[in-house]
């Protein structure tokens, strides 16, 4: 069986379907990516080249944006994105007006 | 799904044209006071189908009241025992008024009146055994998915909730509303961050507003609670964002346009999908909007929902008193330790490589067995859970629902 899960058409990220260890190699897309790092069940990996500002698509929608340029089978989490959300409500003052 | 298509079933035939999947008689506590009483009553007919209700506060409080009319006048309940204490402050005269106009046989136990608990409890099982009766000659009619309303909540959520049970919930909400049935999800709590993704699915731009609101009244309610939204289990588990975490939950409402916006207790008018607003209008009182599952369900059920489709991850036990919940369980590992209460085991879409469309149809067959009258694990097991607080609500405005 698959190591990930694609959930949506749409989606940019997989997620880890089984446990990935370090150094696991595994096709995405074409590509054998090799993994730097363990990674349990759930966790996010990039499907297409994603760039910096970019959506991430989950689910088929937005849960998120880039903050850095993400490549084929990068782990996504809370070092390359974050939430349009917080960013909306906690910066209200800041960013009302652009 | 075109042999599903044409399913039906039969059902109850309520007095005022509706239809009902179970035949339950209810008895009713009024007060705390008379709870030990009403279940009292009821011991001695564990085996049929009746079920223990009630609301456990004194002070009056309308949401209460009309969630308490709208369960006793359910349409899988047949009959309604009240039991009341005497002098708590519940309407219980519109109470069994409502029931009565309703057409279904009712009947009440007054414990002060009539000298106290053991004269009470006697007479209450008098009054059962005639009820039981009574409801044995509801006529049966003929049902199909047109007729049907379901409701679905998680509790008890894992990492696999979000890619397992709840997709699988989605896709068959997909299909039951292209069957031409009603769904009810709720818990706008659980929708913060995705107002935008979730409000464009209204059927009009008036709907769109409301929808948003109503995720926007939540995390100001549970703001004040002090409700943590994202917390580090949720990183661990691979969750990097708030509208991440929220869509885990919000994806059981399947893709299909929203065609309203309802509070407990409000009945759909037309077939089609439905957002139940959970969270109380106005200053936020009385504690958290539902603390616990039971009471979301009751409020689902109070809107008339015939059905509960319950995910769970972790493994919660709980059934509903009036309606059958089916517990679809996310996790497989969960799913082996506890399968007895589990009437589905999504979890195989990780271990087994099942597909969600697969465990959807799965999801609608064991819908179509319930409807037609197999218990579910939860009914098998004797779990009839009920809890109902104090809350309050504005009623909904024009806009909430279709024309």
């Amino acid at each position: 069986m698959e190591k990930l899960m694609h959930l949506h058409p749409l989606d940019s990220v997989a997620i880890v379907r089984e446990p990935i260890e370090q150094l696991d190699v595994i096709v995405i897309d074409g590509h054998p990516v090799t993994f730097a790092h363990a990674l349990g069940f759930g966790h996010k990996i990039a499907i297409r080249p994603i760039a910096k500002g970019e959506q991430i698509i989950k689910f088929g929608v937005p849960i998120g944006s880039a903050t850095a340029d993400i490549r084929v089978g990068e782990h996504v989490h809370l070092h390359n994105i974050e939430s349009n959300y917080l960013v909306t409500y906690t910066h209200t003052h800041e960013f009302t007006e652009k | 799904m075109n042999l599903q298509k044409n399913s039906t079933w039969q059902g109850y035939l309520r007095p005022d044209g509706t239809k009902g999947i179970r035949n339950v008689v209810v008895v009713v506590y009024l007060v705390e006071c008379a709870h030990h009483v009403a279940r009292e009553i009821t011991l001695p007919y564990r085996d049929e189908a009746i079920h223990v209700i009630g609301f456990g506060g004194c002070y009056p409080n309308a949401y209460a009241d009309r969630m308490m009319r709208m369960l006793c006048t359910h349409t899988n309940v047949g009959g309604v025992l009240l039991v009341s204490l005497g002098c708590e402050s519940f309407n219980r005269q519109r109470l069994f008024d409502t029931i009565r106009e309703s057409g279904r046989p009712v009947e009440q136990v007054v414990i002060q009146d009539i000298g106290g608990t053991r004269a009470a409890i006697e007479t209450g099982r008098a009054y059962v055994a005639s009820l039981l009766e009574a409801v044995r000659h509801v006529p049966r009619v003929t049902m199909g998915f047109a007729d049907l309303i379901v409701g679905t909540v998680s509790g008890g959520s894992d990492a696999t909730s979000g890619v397992t049970a709840n997709p699988a919930v989605g896709k068959t909400y997909d299909a039951l509303i292209r069957l031409g049935s009603t769904a009810i999800f709720e818990n706008t709590g659980e929708m913060v961050g995705l107002e935008a993704t979730m409000s464009r699915r209204g059927v009009t731009p008036a709907l769109q507003i409301e929808l948003k609101r109503a995720v926007e009244k939540a995390m100001r309610y549970y703001t004040v609670m002090g409700h943590g939204s994202f917390a580090p289990g949720n990183a661990e588990g691979g969750l990097s964002t708030i509208e991440e975490k929220s869509m885990g939950a919000y994806v059981k409402s399947g893709t299909a346009p929203i065609s309203g916006l309802i509070k407990p207790g409000d009945r759909p008018p037309v077939a089609g999908l439905y957002l139940m607003d959970i969270v109380p209008d106005g200053e936020p009182r009385f504690g958290f909007p539902n603390p616990n599952d039971s009471s979301e369900i009751a409020e689902l059920i109070a809107s008339g929902a015939h059905c509960i489709f319950f995910t769970t991850g972790r493994g919660s036990v709980v059934g509903s008193a009036i309606a059958p919940v089916i517990k679809i369980c996310a996790n497989a590992d969960t799913y082996r330790r506890m399968q007895e209460d589990m009437d589905i085991n999504a979890g195989k879409i990780l271990t087994a490589g099942v597909t969600v469309d697969e465990l959807a149809s799965e999801i609608l067959n064991k819908l179509i067995n319930t409807v037609g009258g197999i218990p579910t694990c939860s009914e098998a097991l004797g779990h009839q859970e009920f809890v109902l607080g104090y809350k309050s609500f504005e009623p909904i405005g024009p806009s909430c629902l279709p024309s």
